[in-house]
């Protein structure tokens, strides 16, 4: 490093071979420079107020103008060359310092997989039916709730199910061991919640009831004593059978897209007149026909009609001024057909396994 | 129901094609659309080409085997051949079906020429199930056995094709489902009716001819029929047949009854079971000779009579126990003789004694019309549901009785002239009793009204032209049409059933939809949207929704500690299973045990449910709540993520957080069963009730470790709450009114307190919350300290306090102020201030 005595350089001007050496010099140091803290010390020893090229600069004051303005030219010159060669350097050390950092910190992500956010799953029944609901809501329904606990009144007589009609049987619905008085069952369908709807004298009336409901039936892979239904009631003062045959096949393709098509054929329940059985293509074959539709290509999805006259009636709504349609089928076996569930008693035995697949 | 498509032609000219599978199926797509559901058809009697009948003339066995032996069967050809068989259900002499080789049967089994233990099998002899027909298929059809070396009876002869001795010709036996409301399908002509309109083709019902039977003494003088009891039996009808012989039923009889799941029993019954899949209507022949004067009265029981019925059970009639350990009398319909002897639990089942054998050469047969609600109660009553009793409890025509009747008797005609057995005589005379005829049903169908329904644009012409094909007699009136309905069709008493009549044979699927929205907005209500959160909130903390049953077995719940008053059930499945659920809490505890067994410990579960208890009072509702609970079970879970969890809810629902207070130790105990019931199962001494304005909402802390023992869930601290989701629901939200956020720099107070361990945490806080007042910005519980220089009674609680003010920035005179309050407010409480 280039250090002339300062009493001497005091009186003197470099010379342009003496400055072309300390040019040399100096671009040596700098690029010598290992680090950022290193090259900032030679940058002040090369160009700070004490360097060699400051006292230069303060020399020319006593000398002659040609000799100040020649000087001087290269004395800039040789600053500006200095301070570039500095920048330039700090540039290469700094992008070898990030280098080196990041290689330092250098990580195998998929070391990490053990440590995540668990997530919780909803259970596929409670998705399938939000999912339904979200539908039902956006054609302007509301969701409606009933207790699972019924009276006989609510299940049976007030849905056209007159005393000794084979539903009622107790080899069909549970019944609740209580004193006398009101008979009280669990409820063996969704439907109650349709006269509690109608009690409310708020017409028209457009809602849906999800929920669960018993029957007695010996667990099996089809079967469970308790599963879930979604009940559907819309009453207005022209509500036609064309409605409903529209309003099931709006949510036949809402739920299963366009490639599924329902269609609705005769059957018979009390409590609705002209009563349909809902079924849509099967959704396994595509309607061609296998196992599951028992080749028929068809699937029985459940029943809807239009709210017989007597319901409407037995509720205080006056059967030639509104009509109405209902309908409700099974959120497990909607479940189990679009997942391919083989066994419904998957659904209760709650295996981490089975429920954080959905 | 099983529906013989050749039967249906009878009345019908349908161009099925019984062996054509789509043809079949095209038909049962047809009865499907007209609510006669079609489950599926089983094509029998094809297949059989190739099988002959086998006169077994030698049989011994094969050196080495004992399962299988040498047959040598007269099959007609010249020599006799050589068989294996390893059926034993037969003897020398015995004439059994042979599938001869290059026969392919019914189930697709090509026969081929085989060779076991150096014996040539030159075919297969044949079980009835091998060749597609109903019987035992544990060994070979034998076709007779007149005993070795005996003559075979005439009629059979070696070689002859099995097809032709049996009068079989391929047919398609339709499984039905036919609707409760329509026992007029409970009939092949019924079904035939129904499809002959949909199908536009001629529905042809003959009148059964006996005029050319009737001879000899009359009806009146040889039997009487009568009934007591109008109201549960209000026709019948009685018919005298005279010089029977023992005959079996012409082979299309008895085929076609096998094909419908019957058994064929002997003409006369075989006749009378043939009239009722036919025509609908049950008769019921009895032995006159054994029939007590003669004589058959409907009456109703008397408590306590007996009957031995024709299954060999003694049955006590109008009497049965309750289920309570008491005899209730009982309202039903019985058939007496001229001794007023029961001889029939009408329309259900006959009398042994009655019944008609071998020897029976004089029939009273009896059709009659009877209370289908009395029957059937009878019947189920029993466990006793026969084809009769379905069929009256439906409903069978009050008008159809004499037809059935005439139709018995001139199938048992036939019967006797197809066996060459002398053909019996019809007692002249119709006997009859019928009290009160049967009120004919006439309904307006307005054509308005019929289309508002069905959103169809019909005329009053096209709706006569659709009832009049199924026995609707139509005229026009001023709205539309008066219609007469047919006596078959008990379920039609409403326009709204002539309406459904009409779409149905309309056809469904001809009605266009119509697309068809509320007027109102669909929208959750709060509490939904609110339930939504907590599902969503309690996913976010990793817990997986579970479904656990509502009926449960008392003792599994019992393992959580003592239980309210379950709702019981009357007739559970499992005995076990025979209450409602009174907590969501051991469903889970099982659920989380189920897990642990698939070595899956470390979870977190959730449900939200209905729970149940008895009603307060006799004769009230019982109590359903819906109810959340959570499990946590994850490593490390214990009380904190008990507490974790429900600040995580108080915060995602906005609840008031001040105005929760928390309960825990014996304070709990004041707030009764409805405390109780949130803590059930939880560790006596880390546990907590949150409650709100007098009513509890959450219970959450720790798993008692007993409880966790008793589900088997291992040594481990587990994390459980509890809500009355119904009040944490409708629970105070926080005010939607944003808060400004100050602008000015904020000042931390960090206060360590030492506070007597009788004292909670909780109440500090709310007592320094409360102190600081506006200038709490946050309040943090920072650090807990136990254990030296402390004494055992007590702990360190270090608050920090962010204080800061909206509209400038604190000095130092007022933050020593707010600390000073602070001081002095947890000095109130018996805290003091940690050196």
């Amino acid at each position: 490093m280039p250090r002339p005595d300062r009493e001497a350089d005091r009186a003197s001007l470099p010379s342009s071979d003496e400055l072309a050496a300390f040019f040399a010099e100096a671009s040596q140091a700098i690029a010598a420079a290992a680090d950022r803290r290193q090259l900032e010390a030679v940058r002040l020893e090369l160009l700070g107020r004490s360097s060699v090229l400051s006292a230069w600069k303060r020399a020319l004051g006593g000398a002659t103008p040609e000799e100040r303005r020649e000087v001087g030219l290269a004395l800039n010159a040789t600053r500006d060359g200095l301070e570039a060669a500095v920048a330039s350097r700090g540039d290469v050390l700094a992008v070898a310092e990030r280098a080196a950092a990041l290689e330092a910190d250098r990580l195998d992500l998929s070391e990490l997989a053990t440590r995540r956010f668990a997530a919780g799953h909803l259970h596929l029944v409670s998705q399938v039916r939000a999912e339904l609901e979200d539908i039902f809501l956006g054609m302007g329904y509301e969701i409606a709730e009933g207790p699972e606990v019924e009276s006989d009144e609510h299940n049976f007589t007030a849905l056209n199910m007159p005393p000794h009609h084979p539903a009622r049987s107790n080899q069909d619905s549970f019944y609740l061991d209580l004193d006398d008085g009101e008979t009280f069952l669990l409820r063996s369908q969704t439907s109650p919640v349709q006269i509690r709807l109608l009690a409310r004298k708020e017409l028209p009336l457009y809602a849906v009831a999800p929920g669960r409901a018993y029957r007695r039936d010996t667990p099996d892979a089809r079967h469970l004593p308790a599963f879930h239904q979604i009940e559907g009631i819309a009453v207005d003062r022209d509500i036609s059978f064309a409605d409903l045959a529209g309003t099931v096949a709006t949510f036949t393709e809402a739920i299963f897209g366009t490639a599924i098509k329902s269609r609705l054929r005769p059957a018979y329940f009390p409590f609705t007149e002209p009563s349909a059985e809902y079924e849509v293509t099967c959704v396994l074959c595509s309607g061609a026909g296998c196992r599951t539709c028992s080749n028929t290509g068809w699937i029985e999805l459940g029943g809807c009609g239009l709210v017989h006259p007597n319901v409407l009636s037995m509720a205080g709504v006056d059967p030639e001024e509104w009509s109405g349609f209902a309908f409700g089928f099974g959120i497990d076996r909607l479940a189990m057909i679009r997942y391919q569930i083989e066994d419904i008693r998957s659904l209760i035995e709650n295996d981490v396994r089975f429920l954080t697949q959905f | 129901m099983r529906v013989p498509l050749s039967w249906l032609k009878d009345f019908v000219p349908l161009p099925t094609s019984p062996s054509e599978e789509a043809d079949v199926a095209e038909l049962g797509r047809v009865l499907s659309s007209l609510g006669l559901v079609f489950e599926g058809a089983e094509l029998v009697g094809s297949g059989l080409d190739g099988v002959v009948l086998a006169h077994v003339v030698a049989l011994e066995p094969i050196k080495g085997a004992d399962k299988i032996r040498r047959v040598l069967v007269d099959a007609g050809g010249p020599e006799p051949l050589e068989i294996v068989c390893g059926a034993w259900n037969f003897g020398l002499g015995d004439v059994v079906p042979l599938a001869t080789v290059g026969t392919e049967l019914p189930n697709g089994m090509a026969i081929g020429r085989r060779t076991m233990r150096g014996v040539t099998s030159n075919g297969m002899l044949c079980s009835p199930g091998e060749l597609g027909l109903p019987g035992e298929s544990s060994g070979l059809l034998v076709l007779s056995s007149p005993g070795p070396g005996a003559a075979l009876p005439a009629g059979i002869e070696p070689g002859r094709p099995l097809a032709e001795h049996l009068g079989i010709v391929p047919d398609a036996v339709l499984d039905l489902s036919i609707e409760p409301n329509r026992p007029d399908c409970l009939s092949i002509a019924g079904i035939a009716r129904d499809l002959a309109a949909r199908l536009k083709l001629p529905f042809v019902l003959p009148e059964p001819d006996v005029s050319g039977l009737e001879r000899g003494e009359a009806a009146e003088a040889l039997a009487a029929v009568e009934t007591r009891a109008p109201s549960a039996c209000d026709r019948i009808v009685g018919r005298v047949l005279v010089g029977l012989a023992p005959i079996a039923s012409p082979p299309l009889v008895a085929r076609r009854l096998i094909l419908s799941g019957m058994r064929p029993l002997g003409a006369v019954v075989d006749a009378s079971n043939y009239a009722m899949l036919e025509l609908g209507q049950p008769t019921h022949p009895y032995d006159l000779d054994h029939l007590a004067g003669g004589r058959i009265v409907a009456r109703l029981a008397r408590p306590g009579e007996a009957l031995v019925t024709l299954d060999g059970t003694a049955r006590v009639l109008g009497r049965a126990p309750n289920g309570r350990g008491e005899d209730i009398d009982l309202i039903e319909c019985v058939i007496a003789d001229g001794n007023d002897e029961v001889v029939g639990l009408a329309g259900v089942m006959g009398g042994r004694h009655s019944e008609v054998s071998e020897q029976t050469t004089r029939v009273l047969l009896e059709s009659a019309h009877f209370n289908g609600l009395m029957v059937g109660r009878a019947a189920k009553r029993r466990g006793l549901r026969t084809e009769a009793s379905v069929r009256f409890e439906r409903g069978v025509d009050p008008e159809g009785t004499r037809r059935a009747a005439d139709r018995v008797i001139e199938l048992v005609a036939a019967a006797a002239r197809h066996a060459g057995a002398p053909v019996p005589s019809l007692a002249p005379g119709v006997l009859e009793d019928r009290p009160v005829p049967a009120a004919p049903v006439r309904i307006e169908l307005r054509t308005e009204r019929m289309n508002a329904l069905l959103g169809t644009e019909l005329g009053a012409g096209d709706a006569a032209e659709l009832l009049e094909p199924i026995g609707f007699s139509c005229a026009p009136s001023e709205q539309g049409l008066v219609v007469d309905v047919p006596s078959f069709r008990p379920d039609t008493t409403a326009e709204i059933d002539l309406i459904e009549e009409v779409a149905r044979h309309y056809g469904y699927e001809q009605i266009a939809p119509r697309s068809r929205r509320s007027p109102a907005v669909g929208r959750r209500s709060p509490s939904q949207v609110r339930r939504h959160q907590v599902m969503a909130l309690l996913t976010g903390l990793g817990a997986h929704e579970a479904w656990t049953p509502s009926i449960i077995d008392p003792a599994l719940e019992d393992r959580l500690g003592p239980a309210p008053e379950r709702v019981r059930l009357t007739n559970p499945i499992v005995a076990e299973e025979s209450a409602l659920r009174s907590s969501v809490l051991a469903g889970l505890c099982a659920a989380a045990r189920h897990n642990v067994a698939h070595r899956n410990p470390h979870l977190r579960l959730f449900e939200l449910g209905a729970v149940f208890e008895a009603p307060p009072a006799a004769g009230e509702w019982p109590r359903e709540r819906e109810e959340l609970g959570v499990l946590l079970a994850e490593e490390g879970d214990d009380a904190a993520a008990a507490s974790g969890c429900f600040e995580r809810l108080v915060e995602g629902l906005r609840l008031v957080r001040d105005d929760l207070e928390l309960v825990q130790g014996d304070e709990l105990d004041a707030l009764g069963a409805a405390g109780a019931r949130l803590v059930r199962g939880m560790h006596p001494t880390r546990r907590a009730v949150a409650w709100c304005a007098g009513v509890p909402l959450v219970g959450f802390g720790e798993l008692d470790f007993e409880v966790a023992e008793r589900f088997e869930l291992g040594e481990r601290r587990i994390g459980v709450l509890v809500a009355d989701l119904g009040a944490l629901l409708a629970a105070p939200e926080r005010p939607r009114i944003a808060r400004a956020v100050s602008r000015f720099p904020s000042s931390d107070l960090d206060l360590a307190f030492v506070l007597d361990e009788a004292v909670a945490a909780e109440r500090l806080r709310r007592a320094l919350a409360a102190a600081g007042g506006e200038l709490v910005e946050s309040l943090q519980l920072l650090d807990v300290y136990r254990g030296a220089p402390l004494s055992g009674g007590e702990r360190s609680l270090a608050f920090r306090l962010r204080m800061c003010a909206l509209d400038h920035t604190l000095d130092e005179a007022e933050l020593s102020a707010a600390r000073r309050r602070l001081i002095e407010a947890g000095e109130a409480l018996g805290a003091r201030l940690r050196a």
